[in-house]
């Protein structure tokens, strides 16, 4: 039942409960479940952008382009839906395939050219942040009746507790997200792709079709965080979620996953956007805290997880390069 | 000609080339060097002095990745140092003596040379991947950056300090004595000593050095510590010139521009070869661009799209087999051995 592999995502899970359960005794009104429930709120985008990113990561990869995809989905729905008149039931999947593109496009060149994802995905960060601008330089506000709708209902769970709308699709892509990593040939061919490419290959796995899907995904999960974040911002701009790569890559890791490939559990980066919640969310109560020691908080906790995956994955030899 | 096409500078001259001739064809004005109250100016020397920050991140940049490695966190390196630099100013007494700047740029120098020590106890010490170490910094650093300044834009008003980022000297902007004094430095250390030849070796197999009675660890370390330096004194450049420092803002996407002049240069990500002309360049050609863009009335908010397919497109020509599918077009024998050969001749 002890498996060292697993003693990661202990150690995350663990700290989330250490976290929650020191915030509880330091404030009142912190332990209880809408807190938590909270959390779910203010982080659904980005639980949904760690999941592609968690996928990515895993096969080896890297995807920087999270945030800017993000944004570009909120710009291209809050234009189409408010300035052209579009009805939402078309701009939303119109979106999400304009994301899966996106992916797949950077995914090809990454695959058939063989240039790091990390440049890659750079270059797919500017292109996106800059259409971005290219539609508007300015905030564009959405009143809609669907949008305004899917932000504002509630769901009632019994205790009197309620969620949102993005909160239940986040764990429906969670819930996908495992199922695809863990079930299917798919996500082993991922892993298999993290572990050795090389050696993928030798095996006769699909390579190129796996590592662009992988990228398709990805981009898909990020227009779709992006249209999340549209029914929590109600606006779209060229500004939003800024840094939300950063974010994503420090969930995804601090929830366990080897940033080398080839180890990691979706159900880890839940945690690690959880815990990265319950940090703001502790720093918002703590009052005289300013939201910079997040950063500093998140730095550190990424350093403390990396240094114990290093520990772990490699014994001995881990300490003499 | 072939040995001029087939030089590792001509792509990065051409392309500077190429924008300057269209700004020369846009306006007439872009060459004019004019002198004005004992220095020069015009759009080039405004390249040249803008564009100091980021050939000196760029300069550190190509150690690192010639290493192999990868710094993002100069940008925030960049920030800390200009807000410790600005902090020092505004707390010490005796506002505009020469001593409380010196103390002022120490205290920032070393604090960005204790930040490269740490992302090279990480990558040499601790073994982590470059880009994860680096991470660590890039994220913490925004906040330690905004920790230093109290989440406020701190304001100096030192004209001693306002020379390092404004001043000049001998009609030129003083900026560019530094970068000129830190690219020789740089130079000298790496082509007229073994050092260089260490970092490339290095850069290609940092196992096979360490056999070879290079000691790996140390000069990785080394070269994260150069790059952190070379931030610093970014840092200082910019918060000088607009004599603030902002913990949020300064030196945002450094990083990326940084990697993205290197690459342009003509270094490879690989790591094992590196061109610090070219890298100079490359910063300059990112620079011209984001003049020219401002220049030509093009919403300066398209500099991201352009970027992306500069990037891309450089990109494209580094890659081997994006090379290999264009060269079997016209020609149809092409060894990669034998273009090997061709190379080091």
């Amino acid at each position: 039942m002890f498996n060292r592999k697993y003693v990661p995502i202990f150690v995350t899970v663990g700290l989330f409960a250490l976290m929650f359960a020191a915030g509880s005794f330091r404030y009142t009104g912190f332990f209880s479940l809408q807190v938590i429930l909270n959390l779910l709120i203010d982080n659904a985008y980005l639980l949904i952008a760690a999941v592609g990113m968690t996928l990515v990561i895993v096969s080896g990869g890297i995807d920087l382009s999270v945030g800017s995809v993000i944004a570009l989905t909120t710009m291209v729905s809050a234009s189409l839906v408010q300035q052209h008149g579009w009805p939402p039931a078309v701009v939303i999947p119109l979106v999400l395939a304009m994301g899966a593109v996106f992916g797949s496009g950077m995914g090809a060149i990454i695959h058939y050219f063989k240039i790091q994802p990390f440049i890659v995905t750079l270059a797919g960060m500017f292109l996106a942040r800059g259409l971005c601008y290219v539609i508007d330089i300015n905030t564009i506000t959405i009143d809609n009746a669907f949008y305004t709708k899917a932000a504002q209902t509630r769901i009632h769970l019994p205790g009197g507790n309620t969620v949102s709308v993005s909160v239940v699709i986040a764990l429906i892509v969670v819930a996908i997200g495992i199922y695809i990593a863990h079930y299917t040939r798919f996500g082993r061919n991922a892993y298999a792709l993290g572990g050795s490419e090389q050696s993928a290959l030798l095996m006769g796995l699909p390579v190129g079709k796996t590592k662009i899907s992988v990228y398709l995904l990805s981009g898909l999960c990020s227009s779709l965080a992006g249209v999340v974040f549209t029914f929590y911002m109600l606006s779209g701009y060229g500004m939003h979620a800024i840094g939300t790569e950063l974010d994503t890559i420090a969930a995804v890791v601090i929830g366990g996953t080897l940033l080398t490939g080839g180890v990691g559990y979706v159900v880890g980066t839940f945690f690690g956007v959880m815990i990265q919640g319950v940090i703001q969310t502790i720093i918002s109560f703590e009052g005289t805290l300013s939201s910079w020691w997040t950063k500093i908080a998140i730095g550190l906790l990424l350093f403390l997880f990396i240094v114990l995956q290093r520990l772990l994955s490699s014994g001995k030899a881990a300490w003499k390069g | 000609m072939n040995r001029i096409l087939k030089h590792h500078l001509f792509w990065p001259i051409a392309v500077l080339a190429a924008l300057l001739l269209f700004n020369f064809l846009y306006s007439s004005d872009f060459f004019r060097i004019g002198m004005r109250g004992g220095r020069l100016f015009g759009s080039l020397i405004d390249i040249l002095n803008f564009g100091a920050p980021l050939i000196l991140v760029a300069i550190g940049m190509t150690l690192v990745i010639a290493a192999k490695g990868i710094d993002l966190s100069v940008g925030s390196v960049v920030a800390i140092s200009g807000a410790m630099a600005c902090l020092t100013i505004s707390k010490g007494t005796g506002g505009d003596s020469l001593a409380l700047v010196l103390t002022a740029a120490g205290a920032a120098l070393g604090l960005s040379l204790l930040l490269g020590l740490w992302n090279g106890f990480l990558v040499a010490g601790a073994g982590i991947q470059p880009i994860i170490a680096t991470l660590i910094l890039m994220v913490a650093g925004r906040g330690i950056a905004q920790l230093i300044t109290d989440g406020q834009i701190i304001t100096v008003n030192s004209p001693k300090y306002q020379y390092i980022g404004s001043g000049a000297l001998a009609g030129l902007p003083f900026s560019i004595f530094i970068v000129l004094a830190l690219f020789l430095l740089a130079s000298l250390l790496t082509r007229k000593t073994a050092l260089g030849l260490f970092i490339e070796s290095v850069g290609v197999s940092p196992r096979a050095s360490r056999l070879a009675g290079i000691r790996s660890g140390w000069v990785i370390a080394a070269v994260y510590v150069f790059c952190g330096f070379c931030a610093g004194i970014a840092g200082l450049i910019l918060s000088s010139n607009v004599a603030s420092a902002d913990g949020n803002n300064a030196g945002q996407w450094y990083e990326l521009d940084a990697i993205l002049a290197v690459v342009i240069g003509g270094t490879s990500l690989n790591g094992g070869r590196f061109y610090l002309t070219g890298t100079v360049i490359g910063a300059l050609i990112i620079q011209t661009l984001t003049t020219t863009i401002y220049m030509t009335g093009v919403p300066p908010t398209i500099t991201l799209v352009v970027k992306a397919f500069v990037v891309l497109a450089v990109c494209l020509i580094q890659s081997e087999t994006f090379r290999q599918a264009l060269v079997q077009r016209w020609k149809t024998r092409r060894y990669p051995a034998e273009r090997e050969v061709a190379r080091h001749v």
